[in-house]
């Protein structure tokens, strides 16, 4: 195993400066949380205006994986349609299960490839998709 | 530094390569390897003599009963006992204290009575007495940590009240390694007329511990922590309190007469026996016990304590390194943070390394919320462990905090 698989440069540079931190003002979905075997936490918002994700904020504690992967989530789900949102997650969970995934669709999410083969891992890359498709899955059930 | 350690060859997991480095195990307060000896004795028991305990007529289940009711002398003479009945065979050190919780505190804890624990329990030793405080309109208190992570007698002496009915508390922090002073809080406990559960999980399998000296009412702990099989535990109680205690499973093996809407019980300990017992594992435990007996708890303690007073002289020297707990006179364990550094990232660092520890909450939330940390690292020390393998963690250690600097920068 070699760590430069898993800590590639791009996951660093989200865990060192994360995009979209912090709180979104005005109406918003939100949804904390847990990693209830780590303690690794996320509160994700989104505000969703004609079935697209018009801004997506999140605050966390957790460790560089999971941070890196919430702040790259956000990057990649922002001025996306809800159902395209939904269509990364997918392809997003068949990268971390190692399987042949979107490349096109996931971009820079590819670089976090490397977290398959970490399997301990796995649930720290995932929790802020986890998040995000619970945000959508409470809206949907809302309405 | 010499990696002589004549126990090393009695584990035969510790004979590989994990990621391409020898396999340097320093969890073991999560779970600790098994000695030959042990596997060898379950195999045993499989191969020769398996066959249902206390109903057999038939020759296999005479050897089976014997060996398991051996097991149970053997734990009871391990631990002090006073008496052989007074040692209950459980899945664990959770199942153990559900056991109190359900069987002994539900029966004697009303509304308006008090229990007591400490800030550095495990969940284990936590949410059951919650429970029962919560159906039973008890309070729960709880007593405070000191700075270096002890409790103060004085502090148990100002809580405990007459309206108290049981103080539990772990005997060894499974975070901050800090020992409790188990036996004057036993005294203390008594003199209000309370009783003192105490959670022996990860003192039992570093320390001599004797439940007549320490006076303690329960003592809980698993056989997986001290190089036994996992599924087998120890619930000891006082005969006396054993005798207000009601069984919490229901079934075969427990009962002494069934009529169509009530029964009756077997005699303690079988009570609390309800369904076929862990056999394998209770022969499982008993090789373990014979196998610490072999080299003496007092050179294992020994060995522990060199090994932790070792590896926190190094870790402190550690630049940005926070170590957690007292400085002496503690556990085989060393819980720790590097500055800047998640545990998880610290964690999987060190398993590319072959080094094997533990990251996280370590089932202690409410202890992890008052140090103000969302997770910490632990390395934890056993007898087939070595002066080098604290090296090898510096070292690696080291390397961690260059990769993130690097990574990070």
């Amino acid at each position: 195993m070699q760590l430069d698989e898993l800590y590639r440069e791009v996951i660093m540079d989200h865990y060192m400066h994360p995009r979209n931190q912090g709180q979104i003002e005005g109406d918003a979905l939100s949804i904390d949380l847990k990693n209830p075997t780590c303690g690794d936490e996320i509160t994700l918002q989104l505000h969703v205006e004609d079935g697209v994700v018009q801004d997506v904020r999140f605050k966390g504690a957790g460790c560089s994986i999971s941070m890196a992967s919430a702040s790259m989530m956000t990057e990649a789900v922002r001025g996306k349609s809800v159902e395209e949102a939904m269509k990364i997650s997918d392809e997003f969970r068949k990268l971390m299960k190692g399987e042949e995934a979107n490349e096109e669709l996931l971009d820079d999410l590819e670089a976090l490839s490397g977290v398959c083969r970490f399997p301990a891992r796995i649930k720290c890359a995932t929790l802020a998709w986890n998040a995000l498709d619970k945000t959508v899955k409470n809206s949907e059930k809302g309405e | 530094m010499t990696t002589e350690n004549a126990f090393i060859a009695d584990f035969p997991i510790l004979d590989q390569q994990v990621n391409g480095h020898r396999l340097v195990y320093l969890d073991n307060a999560a779970t600790s390897q098994k000695p030959l000896v042990v596997i060898e004795a379950m195999d045993k028991y499989y191969k020769t003599i398996n066959a249902n305990v206390h109903r057999g007529v038939h020759t296999l289940g005479s050897l089976a009963t014997d060996a398991y009711e051996n097991a149970r002398l053997a734990v009871s003479t391990f631990i002090g006992a006073h008496d052989e009945r007074e040692i209950i065979f459980t899945r664990g050190t959770t199942e153990s204290l559900n056991m109190v919780a359900h069987g002994y505190a539900r029966q004697h804890v009303h509304a308006g009575d008090e229990i007591i624990i400490t800030l550095m329990e495990h969940h284990s030793n936590l949410i059951p007495w919650q429970q029962v405080a919560n159906a039973t309109g008890a309070t729960l208190t709880y007593l405070p940590l000191l700075d270096d992570g002890t409790i103060s007698l004085e502090d148990v002496r100002e809580m405990v009240t007459d309206r108290t009915k049981i103080i539990a508390m772990t005997q060894c922090s499974n975070v901050l390694g800090t020992i409790n002073p188990i036996k004057e809080v036993a005294k203390i406990a008594h003199e209000h007329g309370a009783i003192l559960v105490v959670d022996g999980a990860q003192s039992v399998p570093h320390m001599k511990v004797d439940v007549q000296e320490l006076d303690c009412d329960f003592l809980a702990f698993s056989g997986h922590k001290m190089m036994g099989p996992t599924g087998i535990g120890v619930l000891y109680g006082k005969m006396e309190v054993l005798e207000k205690m009601e069984p919490v499973h229901y079934g075969g093996e427990m009962i002494e007469t069934v009529e169509l809407f009530q029964s009756t019980w077997k005699d303690i300990p079988y009570r609390f026996e309800g369904g076929t017992p862990i056999i394998a594992g209770a022969v499982g435990l008993h090789a373990a016990i014979s196998y610490i007996e072999s080299i003496g708890m007092n050179v294992i303690e020994e060995h522990d304590h060199r090994l932790t007073a070792y590896a926190l002289e190094k870790l402190s020297a550690i630049e940005g390194l926070t170590i957690y707990g007292p400085q002496h006179d503690r556990g085989a364990l060393v819980t720790f943070n590097v500055e800047g550094v998640h545990p998880h990232d610290v964690a999987t660092v060190l398993d590319t390394e072959g080094i094997a520890i533990r990251a996280g909450h370590h089932c202690a939330q409410p202890l992890m919320r008052y140090l103000d940390v969302a997770a910490t690292a632990r390395a934890s020390f056993y007898l087939f462990n070595t002066l080098q393998d604290i090296d090898i963690l510096v070292d690696a250690l080291q390397k961690t905090k260059e990769y993130f600097g690097y990574a990070t920068r």
